[in-house]
Formats: structure tokens, sequence, C-alpha cells
């Protein structure tokens, strides 16, 4: 496969936060350009321009565009001068407005998936709600929205699921659910959730899993599913039941792991 | 532009005007003002390194100090070593910041960066007069502004930079051909708006983090501000005493390098 469209960088005051953070997103992305930039000369903390700019610089001759986090403070406003310097990265460079290591993770898995400069933009700043609030689209396995046990086991009730009462069904499209058992001893840790959220982008068809937007692997690591626990899967619309079983193929398989 | 200045910005233009080198002597604010400015603004940094890094220990990570020697440092040796003469203000400016965002390495870079940047491009001429220099001040003020995401009041260099303008412009309206006058007014108000911030609460940067905490300490941001301030004064200052000497005793004097660079 040919390097993805969008490629990420990276900007930390620390070196290794900055190399750390390119190697765990580029983990979950191995298409796309993940590079970290961070640090000064001497080795202690900080951000200067030149390393960014030559870094931003380095991204753009193998992606069309790149999108940019950086951690708070000098890092921002050193992206944010580099940005403001280059004419010539207008529409091509982005910064997101995103937490550093949840950002980069959601943008590059986006980006593996063929995003767009402003799709893996927006996979970045959304990657905060997997802190705050509960997945979109959430299904009825009978919690409540912004339950706070939510969060913390939001696998735990998925048997307990009907379907059928599904009140985000699109009365336009053909609802299908299915269901799968966590395979792997791992459970849906963050590889096999970007394998998933992959998966589900390339296919096309909007996807749930326990009510959660299966495209994102923030959601779907949010779910902290394990091994034995019961995942739902709903989609709807055309080819709904190819996505659902493939989902279920997918995860049943065991991603390696088994 | 008038209503809501300061009281002590008045003051310190009369002051700044009785100064006899004023009266009776001109400053030329050049290329090589501005070269001196940036000389004389790394010994005062350096020589007040110290009570940087303290002030930033207080309410931030305490880089402050040492950010800044290194970045100003950097930036006397890059003039000292620059082998044709700059042309323009502008032109000094521009190295200035970009020097600045390439060692500073903490959010001081690209700040300081981005005012001088902004304060280059509206000083692309040979000499600037007393509008040009308000001009200036004004400039890098918006760029800070922009860069940092701040306001006056939220105990930051805003609160140095946003009084050296208001007062520069008044001064600049009152006495528009004494531009020593003005950049004095300035760096004077720069100096009481960092005493300033000690009484003010911190809502940006990382001072902010803690909360009532921060009231009580100097924002280091806002006196590096006035240091800086203060040595363009000094750096136009000193020219004009030795345009003075120079009118005298000819250009054989000792100032007679200063002096060439101010006649010209």
């Amino acid at each position: 496969m040919t390097a993805a469209p969008v490629a990420i960088v990276l900007v930390s005051h620390s070196a290794a936060l900055a190399a750390g953070a390119a190697q765990l997103a580029g983990q979950m992305a191995p298409d796309v350009h993940c590079i970290g930039c961070g640090g000064l000369a001497d080795g202690s903390l900080g951000t200067i321009i030149d390393p960014v700019e030559t870094t931003i610089g380095q991204a753009l001759d193998s992606a069309a565009s790149v999108v940019v986090l950086a951690d708070p403070g000098s890092a921002v406003m050193t992206v944010e001068t580099a940005i403001d310097l280059h004419d010539e990265w207008a529409g091509r460079v982005l910064l997101a407005r995103a937490p550093f290591v949840e950002g980069a993770v959601a943008a590059a898995v986006a980006a593996q998936a063929g995003g767009t400069l402003d799709a893996v933009n927006l996979a970045a700043t959304q990657a905060s709600h997997m802190w705050n609030e509960v997945p979109s689209g959430m299904s009825p396995q009978g919690e409540q929205e912004g339950s706070p046990d939510r969060r913390n086991h939001p696998a735990d009730d998925a048997t307990d699921s009907e379907p059928d009462s599904d009140p985000d069904s699109d009365p336009d499209g053909d609802t299908v659910t299915g269901t799968v058992a966590v395979p792997n001893p791992l459970g849906l840790h963050a590889r096999p959730a970007a394998v998933v959220a992959r998966h589900v982008s390339a296919f096309g068809v909007p996807t749930t899993i326990n009510g959660a937007d299966a495209s994102s692997v923030l959601m779907l690591m949010a779910l902290e599913a394990r091994q034995g626990h019961t995942l739902t899967v709903t989609a709807t619309g055309d080819r709904a039941q190819q996505a659902v079983d493939s989902v279920i193929d997918l995860i049943s398989a065991g991603f390696g792991e088994i | 532009m008038t209503s809501s200045l300061p009281a002590p910005t008045d003051a310190s233009a009369r002051d700044a005007i009785a100064h006899g080198s004023v009266v009776h002597g001109s400053v030329v604010l050049d290329a090589a003002w501005v070269s001196r400015w940036a000389a004389l603004a790394a010994q005062a940094i350096a020589a007040n390194e110290n009570l940087l890094t303290e002030l930033d220990r207080q309410i931030g990570d305490g880089d402050h100090g040492i950010n800044m020697v290194r970045g100003w440092t950097a930036v006397a040796d890059k003039l000292a070593q620059q082998a044709s003469e700059p042309q323009t203000v502008g032109d000094v400016l521009k190295t200035i910041a970009t020097t600045l965002m390439s060692t500073v390495g903490g959010a001081a870079g690209p700040l300081y960066g981005t005012a001088f940047l902004r304060a280059s491009k509206v000083t692309a001429r040979p000499v600037i007069d007393a509008h040009g220099l308000v001009s200036l001040i004004e400039a890098a003020q918006e760029g800070i502004e922009t860069r940092g995401r701040a306001s006056a009041g939220e105990k930051t260099m805003i609160d140095a930079w946003q009084p050296a303008a208001h007062a520069a412009e008044t001064a600049a309206t009152a006495h528009p051909a004494h531009a020593l006058a003005v950049l004095q007014a300035a760096a004077a108000a720069a100096d009481a708006g960092a005493t300033a911030t000690i009484g003010l609460l911190a809502t940006k940067g990382r001072a902010s983090y803690l909360g009532d905490r921060s009231i009580g300490h100097e924002d280091p941001g806002a006196r590096s501000t006035a240091i800086i301030l203060q040595a363009a004064v000094e750096a136009a200052a000193v020219a004009d005493v030795e345009a003075a000497s120079a009118a005298v005793v000819g250009v054989e004097a000792a100032g007679a390098e200063v002096a060439e660079e101010t006649a010209a």
C-alpha cells in the first residue's frame, strides 16, 4: 500500500514523548507517516522552530497534507508560528486542537483509513470525547446516558441488550444486529480496536459496537471489552448484514492472539 | 486614546523632554540603533537571569531566565557576525525575531519572535520617527496577543506591552519630534505594568495553573519585556550623547564609530 495522503507530525517539549507518541500512533497505522519532533539539542525540554519547520516540510514530501499535534504551551505556539511563516502550507497543514496521545492515535487511524485532512483533524479533536462523553449513537443496553459506570464497564451489559428496540435505528434503512464474544485474552485493546476501526471505515457502512462508533478506535477502546464479553454489532442500511458479519468474523478470529 | 491612559504617561514624557540630551540632541532610530538595542538587551537579560529565573520558579517552570539568555546571546552573536550592514530597522528586527524563534526553546521564543517579526513588517525603513516607534511597539503587542491568545489583565507580558504602547502613542501625539521621549515613556510604562502584575491573578499561561497562588508574584515575561524596552531607551540615548559629543569635538573623538552610524 502506498503512503496515506495525510501524515501526522507530533511536536512535544520532550523528544522522548514526541518519539513515543509517533511510535504508538504508527503501530496502529502502518501506512501513515507519523513523525515525532521535539526537545532541544542539548536534551533539555523545549521547542524551537527550525526542526518543526523541517519535519513538517519532510512530511509534506511524502503526503499531500499534514495534521500536527502539540503538547500544551510553547509547542503549540511554535507550531502556530511555523504555519504562519509558511504561506505555501496553506490548506495543507493543520494544528489539531486535541489531546496529544489520544489525538495522535485517533488521527493516525483516521489517516490509515484514507481520511482527508479535515477528517483526520476531526478524528483528533474528537479524541477528548473518550474521557468526558458517552459514545455517540449509544444503544439501549439499559444504561443511562452519562452514567459514570459506562466508561468503566460498558461491555458488561452487552448480553442484556435488546437490539430490536434500538432507538437509534434508522427508519429509512434496515438495521441488522449480531453478537460476538471476544475470544482473545487481551480483549479489544488498542491494536485490535484499530484493526476493527480501519475495517469499518473501509467497509463504509455505519456500524456500532455496543453503541460506540465502530470506526473510532478510541470509542472502541473506551468499551474496555475483555475476553469473554459479548459485544453487540449493529449496522444500518445497504450491506448492513455484510458489515455486521464481517465485523463479527474479524473479532471472532482473535486478531492473531489466539 | 486619550481618556483611559495611565496617569504616569504624560509625566514620563515630560521627564524625558526635560532631559537635556533630548532637547539639545536628536536621536536617530535606525538599523544601528536596533543593533545596539539588541546588544544592550542581551547584556541586561544576562545581568537579570537570576531574577527572571526566580520569578518564573515562583509561578512557572523556572526556565525563563536561561531561555532568554540563550536567545538574546544568540541574537547578539548573530548581529555581530553579519557580513553586510542591515539597511532598515525592520531588517534587524527580523533577524532578532528569527533568531529568538530558533534558540529560546520556551514560550518566550514564539511570543517574542512573533512580536519582533510583526514589528519588522511595519518598520521597513532606514529610519523611523516617533510615530514609527509607536507602530513598532503596537505591532509587537498585537503579535504577542495573537500568539498567546492573551489580553491585558491576565498577568502576562501583555501587561507590560499594552501600557507601553498606550504611553508611546500619547507621548508621540504630544511630542511628535521627540522619539527618545516616546521610547522613555514606553519603557517607563512597561516597567510600571510589570510591577502591577504582582497584584494580578494569572488566567493565561502556566501560572494560571496556580490560581489564587499566582497573586503576589511578578510575571517574568512582563519583567523581561520591561528590561528589553529599557535597553531600547539606552541604545537610543547612548547614540544621542555620542552624537552631541561628536558635534562638539569632531568625528575623530572616542565615540567616532557610533557617531558615524547615527550621522548616516
